[in-house]
């Protein structure tokens, strides 16, 4: 069982910059998150694409904020569950919570802070009959380890990033990669598809386009695809069939717990974004209040409000001022400290 | 500048005819959002970027619409349920050209 003081569930923009808060205050954080990496949208979305409403930041990518909010939580030291989602929630008797993935994995902490954006990030699945039978058993929507497909026969679907660049990994692991797309485009960096071109001269990757696939075959789990291209089915054989047809957002078991859901977010009071349930926040995209706006400096100022009510949830009557970083410096939990260097006093003889 | 009447079908089949401003920079998708015809969080989901599909609509009238660019059409070749007439609405700027456009938003997936 993870145990922590602060349970983040979601580690985008909002829930990385929870950590740095918190741990002002001396409390530590673990976070959740459905997706592989933290970052959530901003490193799933559009790591490449600039944002020009980071307070003094006049331009700065998604994924470059993502690695600075890292950065800046670092010595805090976080713990993270990825690739994994919330699943459900159990009060227990002294007040505190234990949250489940759908994984099985558990932990326990005193404070709950939903920062879910617009949900956890669901594969968005190809509408190919009894697909879900093969799931795991050779379809997989993610690739979490490749070395699962050392020397196997792998078909990839899709023409965006993922799709690109997966093949173009798999190419050196898998005996046989095959990366089928409805068209002959690619929507990628030019790098990665100018990579896949060289790697299909060099028969290292089979592309078949424009195509679909149409039908997985295999007794217990896949053993060949149906290709069809131009009004012609072929049957390859393959070990596995990854879809990478990008990701959809959906609110999922949250929406389950108990919580005061309006416009598919969660409602919260905007003195400290406490939800219905005393000791579970909601901060971030995935809150709604009267004035609500999503943006990510405004889940910034959530987070900031939303750990001193915590701190004072779990410190009842304990005297505490605000400090400010520049005056008090910061105490990393790795023994670490940070301080603006003191003011040269000496005299000008 | 005079604000366009869009007709808008929701993903339930209701019909909607609503006015759009032509002077603040909106694009279609953002309509649907403001007037809510399509519940939070399943339309817009990149914030308008092409790079989502979620706003996929299909366009009903013979409007001459500005050209799909690259990564429209790339992203619509990821999309499910595409049709000859499909667009992402995140990528058609409201202008007065719009007048009595017809669309209908596309099922979510």
């Amino acid at each position: 069982m993870i145990k922590t003081d602060i349970l983040i569930i979601g580690a985008g923009p909002t829930g990385l910059f929870t950590v740095f808060e918190a741990g002002l205050l001396k409390l530590k954080c673990h976070l959740i998150d459905a997706l592989p990496q933290p970052g959530g949208q901003c490193s799933e979305l559009y790591p490449k694409k600039p944002i020009y409403d980071i307070p003094g930041f006049p331009e700065i990518l998604a994924g470059d904020l993502t690695s600075n909010l890292l950065e800046q939580g670092k010595q805090f030291q976080p713990g993270f569950t990825l690739g994994e989602r919330a699943e459900t929630i159990e009060k227990q008797n002294d007040g505190s919570f234990i949250v489940t993935t759908n994984k099985g994995t558990q932990h326990h902490a005193p404070i709950i802070a939903i920062a879910g954006g617009l949900g956890s990030f669901e594969p968005r699945k190809p509408k190919l009959e009894h697909i879900e039978k093969y799931e795991d058993k050779g379809v997989n929507y993610f690739i979490k380890d490749p070395e699962v497909y050392r020397d196997k026969k792998v078909v990839i679907a899709g023409g965006g990033d993922s799709a690109l660049d997966w093949s173009i990994f798999l190419a050196d692991v898998a005996s046989e990669v095959t990366l089928v797309h409805r068209r002959n485009e690619f929507r990628g960096a030019l790098d990665s598809v100018e990579q896949v071109q060289e790697l299909k001269w060099l028969n290292k990757i089979n592309l078949i386009t424009p195509a679909e696939i149409t039908a997985l075959h295999g007794e217990n789990k896949i053993e060949g695809v149906s290709v069809t291209k131009d009004g012609e089915t072929q049957t390859i054989e393959a070990d596995a069939f990854i879809p990478l047809f990008g990701l959809s957002p959906k609110l999922g078991p949250i929406a389950n717990w108990g919580l005061e859901i309006e416009k598919n977010a969660i409602k919260v009071d905007t003195l400290d974004y406490q939800t219905n349930i005393p000791g579970i926040y909601a901060i971030g995209d995935v809150n709604t209040y009267e004035g609500k706006l999503k943006l990510i400096l405004c889940g910034f100022h959530e987070a900031t409000l939303m750990c001193q009510s915590a701190y004072k949830r779990l410190n009842p009557g304990k005297k505490f001022v605000l400090k400010y970083t520049t005056v008090s410096g910061i105490n990393g939990f790795d023994g670490s400290r940070k301080e603006s260097p003191k003011a040269i006093v000496k005299a000008i003889v | 500048m005079q604000d366009v009447t869009i007709h808008i079908t929701d993903r339930e089949g209701i019909k909607h005819t609503v006015l759009a401003p032509t002077d603040m920079a909106m694009n279609l998708m953002e309509v649907v959002r403001s007037y809510e015809l399509a519940p939070e969080g399943t339309i817009g989901i990149c914030g308008g970027m092409a790079m989502c599909a979620s706003c996929q609509c299909y366009i009903n009238s013979n409007h001459k619409l500005n050209e799909k660019e690259a990564e429209e059409d790339a992203m619509l070749a990821e999309a499910f349920n595409v049709k000859n007439n499909s667009r992402l609405s995140c990528q058609i700027p409201i202008s007065e050209t719009l007048n009595e456009l017809e669309i209908e938003i596309a099922p979510e997936y």
